[in-house]
């Protein structure tokens, strides 16, 4: 059993614990369990996730939301006379409104639970995971809870986001694109 | 039309999303930084663009729209400013998203209080 050899010359790495203890490691299985044979003898337990349900669910509720997104997108073109282009900021910012409405009344945590990565990958997550951040810590003050945690989850986005736009725009800086696309 | 192509492109963005979460187990924040960084990479070869006038809200709502924005900052001042412009675009587009994002979540965190 590859586990078990694993596991036996890990127990001989441990200089802490009794030779005896070393040498007929198996017995204590449970007591000195590393990370990965825990998951080893947890796996069969762990409850296997409905991918093809959960699909379903994020395809749905992510499409309707770009679709109330695209109903904004036109409203703007329509009444306020603009391109498709300069509606688009706009409409970004009215989803991420109406996010922070329905986050602040509980509302779409609860939807997120049914939706997944439906209610996730749409910028209205993104101003859900701000602003469920900044509701969670504003008891401990609008400047160490509010100010400081608001990125909490969101940083990670805008900080990989803006590494990867400057590595493609020294990349095109370096190749002499100037700035149009390839 | 549109509206058809918004609602599969976007429900297809995110079951990517929903792909990368349960099949390849990322933790939510992994699989948001993926999808950013996929956006960017899409807009530096040129087909998020054609995304976007294909399919709308399908491309600009989901947050790999996020990364395509911001490269498009970085692109476009690049131009006009010369290398300096690789910075000072960045967030040139996605001001208002941000923007928006900090201001009303801050307004809600004053008058809201935490459910659940």
């Amino acid at each position: 059993m590859g586990a078990g050899l694993a596991f036996a010359s890990f127990l001989r790495r441990c200089p802490d614990l009794p030779a005896k203890t070393r040498k007929s490691g198996v017995k204590l299985k449970l007591d000195t369990l590393t990370p990965d044979d825990y998951e080893k003898l947890s796996k069969p337990f762990v409850p296997s996730r409905p991918v093809f349900k959960n699909c379903i669910r994020a395809f749905l509720s992510g499409g309707l939301i770009c679709l109330i997104g695209q109903g904004i997108q036109e409203a703007f073109m329509a009444g306020f006379d603009m391109t498709s282009k300069e509606a688009a900021s706009p409409t970004v910012a009215v989803l991420i409104l109406i996010s922070v409405i329905l986050t602040s009344l509980g509302v779409y945590d609860k939807l997120a639970q049914w939706c997944g990565a439906g209610t996730a990958v749409p910028v209205t997550g993104f101003a859900n995971s701000m602003c469920s951040a900044a509701l969670e810590h504003r008891a401990e003050g609008l400047v160490l809870g509010v100010g400081a945690n608001m990125f909490k989850l969101a940083g990670s986005v805008i900080v990989f986001g803006v590494v990867a736009a400057f590595v493609v725009g020294v990349i095109y800086a370096i190749l002499g694109f100037g700035g149009g696309h390839l | 039309m549109i509206y058809l192509w918004a609602f599969l492109v976007g429900g297809a963005i995110c079951v990517i999303g929903q792909l990368l979460m349960d099949v390849l187990a990322l933790t939510p924040a992994h699989t948001m930084s993926t999808l950013v960084v996929a956006g960017a990479a899409a807009d530096a070869f040129g087909i998020y663009d054609p995304l976007v006038k294909f399919a709308g809200a399908g491309a600009s709502v989901p947050i790999t729209s996020f990364g395509n924005s911001l490269v498009h900052g970085a692109l476009t001042e690049l131009e006009r400013d010369g290398w300096i412009g690789v910075v000072t675009g960045i967030f040139d587009v996605t001001s208002a998203g941000i923007s928006a994002a900090i201001v009303f979540s801050f307004l809600a965190a004053l008058v809201a209080r935490p459910k659940g």
